[in-house]
């Protein structure tokens, strides 16, 4: 029996689709049998981040209104055989799906998943709902601006009211630089004002909208910043113990010399 | 006329006026009876005196309904020689007192009041967390909030005045009063750790200031026996 995950922050833009396609990949490599579920009727994105978009046929709105069968509309990944997609309709609107369709699907994949992350749509009506009517856990994902704290503290409390565990957090777009200068909102601030669990920490990286426009998840790549973090949330997820990711940069060879010799830079 | 065996109605004069003591054995109407009958036989003595005299009327362990209230007042205004200022009695409804109770109980509540969300008691209400920026707290007495208070707090918010907002760590958006409204500074500002927030009359505005003067500013708040004349 699976476990069923929805990300969600409420605000649009901190990186839901991508923390659900990375933690998807991530889990995958980990050797776990993952289906994402994308509930952002009408705005899909997550097959694009996937690179998995022309591979659609049929999508969650076919599946809830019985013209194909569950398993005809998930497609798999291009590098994982036990990566599963199963995509939003791009035609309908959000009301297309109900709450009791998303509990059925959710249900049924369960049976023969490890794990089933579900990509929420940015907002608190029908769209939220139904994404999180199915989920048993949830993983609110904000960034250090103070107009997304606000909204993951709405959300945060949205869910409270369901019947879920606790949700955790996840720290996006990360800019060091600007968190030491006291211009971002520190890690610490807002752990204290959501007071649920950090999850993880991701930092702002290039790479990230670089992968996700060649729908190749960063999580792929073996040494980037962003890949490290989505890897280590995955190895919370599973119950391992992982220290936060320092945010340092990692100093260059003439750096290490000259601080070798006592010299400040 | 009858005489009755035992006289439902005494009368004693005071200093500020009369009071009216009503048998609590009888039925009401019999006692509405008789006190009709005694105001009949007085007022032939008493009509030269313009003064109005004051009436307080003492039930005993009588509940009187509000319906009975009103004739027994209208009863003795009549005349224009007497006026009601106020109706004793020994017992209350069961539904005032539940009211009663409440006004005066503080709700001890633990909990995080998130972005968006109102907690609302009647009473003195005791918050175990925080008040997230967005979120709200009201209480029609007191607020005591044993955590941050980032958001608002509106005490006394059915008009009492002397209520107060004490909390751990205050930085909130905005505090009120009653009726009265204060609010954060545009700049950005650290917050205070320990203090009180409570109406200023003399400037007629908020003030905030350290939890230590509480005793000072309000006196009722010093002791157990504020409870009995919250009621």
């Amino acid at each position: 029996m699976g476990e069923a995950i929805v990300i969600t922050s409420g605000k649009g833009g901190v990186g839901k689709t991508t923390t659900t396609a990375n933690l998807g990949t991530a889990l995958a490599l980990m050797d776990k049998k993952v289906c994402l579920i994308d509930t952002d009727i009408g705005l899909r994105n997550l097959d694009v981040i996937m690179g998995l978009e022309n591979r659609i046929i049929y999508d969650i709105v076919d599946v809830i209104d019985g013209r194909c069968k569950l398993s005809q509309a998930l497609i798999q990944d291009k590098r994982f055989s036990d990566l599963f997609l199963l995509p939003a309709a791009q035609t309908s609107d959000k009301s297309a799906v109900s709450k009791e369709g998303m509990l059925e699907i959710v249900s049924e994949l369960k049976q023969d998943y490890d794990y089933i992350i579900i990509d929420c749509p940015a907002g608190i009506e029908q769209g939220f709902q139904n994404a999180i009517a199915g989920a048993d856990a949830a993983i609110v994902v904000t960034t250090p601006e103070k107009s997304s704290v606000r909204d993951a503290d709405r959300i945060i409390g949205l869910i409270e009211q369901e019947d879920m565990e606790r949700p955790r957090l996840i720290i996006n777009r990360i800019r060091n630089h600007m968190m030491k200068d006291g211009d971002m909102l520190h890690i610490d601030d807002i752990v204290q004002i959501l007071s649920i669990d950090l999850l993880g920490i991701v930092s702002d990286s290039d790479d990230v909208i670089k992968a996700s426009n060649n729908g190749e998840p960063v999580a792929l790549k073996s040494n980037n910043k962003a890949s490290i973090a989505y890897r280590n949330i995955a190895r919370r997820i599973l119950g391992e113990t992982v220290p936060l990711q320092s945010l340092e940069d990692s100093k260059g060879m003439f750096h290490r010399m000259k601080s070798f010799f006592g010299i400040r830079s | 006329m009858k005489q009755k065996e035992k006289q439902l109605i005494t009368i004693k004069g005071t200093k500020e006026g009369l009071i009216f003591y009503i048998d609590d054995t009888s039925s009401f109407r019999d006692a509405y009876d008789e006190l009709e009958h005694v105001l009949s036989t007085t007022s032939s003595k008493e009509d030269s005196e313009d003064k109005v005299v004051s009436v307080i009327l003492k039930f005993g362990y009588r509940y009187v309904t509000d319906v009975q209230k009103t004739t027994i007042r209208e009863l003795i205004e009549k005349d224009k020689r007497f006026i009601v200022e106020r109706f004793d009695s020994e017992v209350i409804s069961k539904k005032q007192a539940k009211n009663w109770f409440d006004q005066s109980e503080v709700k001890a509540i633990c909990r995080i009041v998130r972005s968006g969300q109102v907690l609302e008691v009647i009473g003195d209400l005791l918050l175990i967390g925080d008040v997230n920026p967005g979120g709200q707290v009201r209480a029609t007495g007191n607020i005591f909030i044993m955590g941050n208070l980032h958001g608002i707090a509106h005490a006394g918010k059915d008009g009492n005045e002397e209520a107060i907002i004490a909390a751990s760590y205050m930085n909130p958006s905005q505090l009120r009063i009653a009726t009265f409204i204060s609010r954060a500074p545009d700049y950005e500002s650290k917050g205070v750790y320990m203090e009180c927030g409570y109406l200023d009359k003399e400037n007629n505005k908020i003030a905030i200031d350290r939890l230590q003067v509480l005793p000072y500013v309000r006196k009722e708040l010093r002791g157990l026996e504020r409870r009995i004349h919250n009621g």
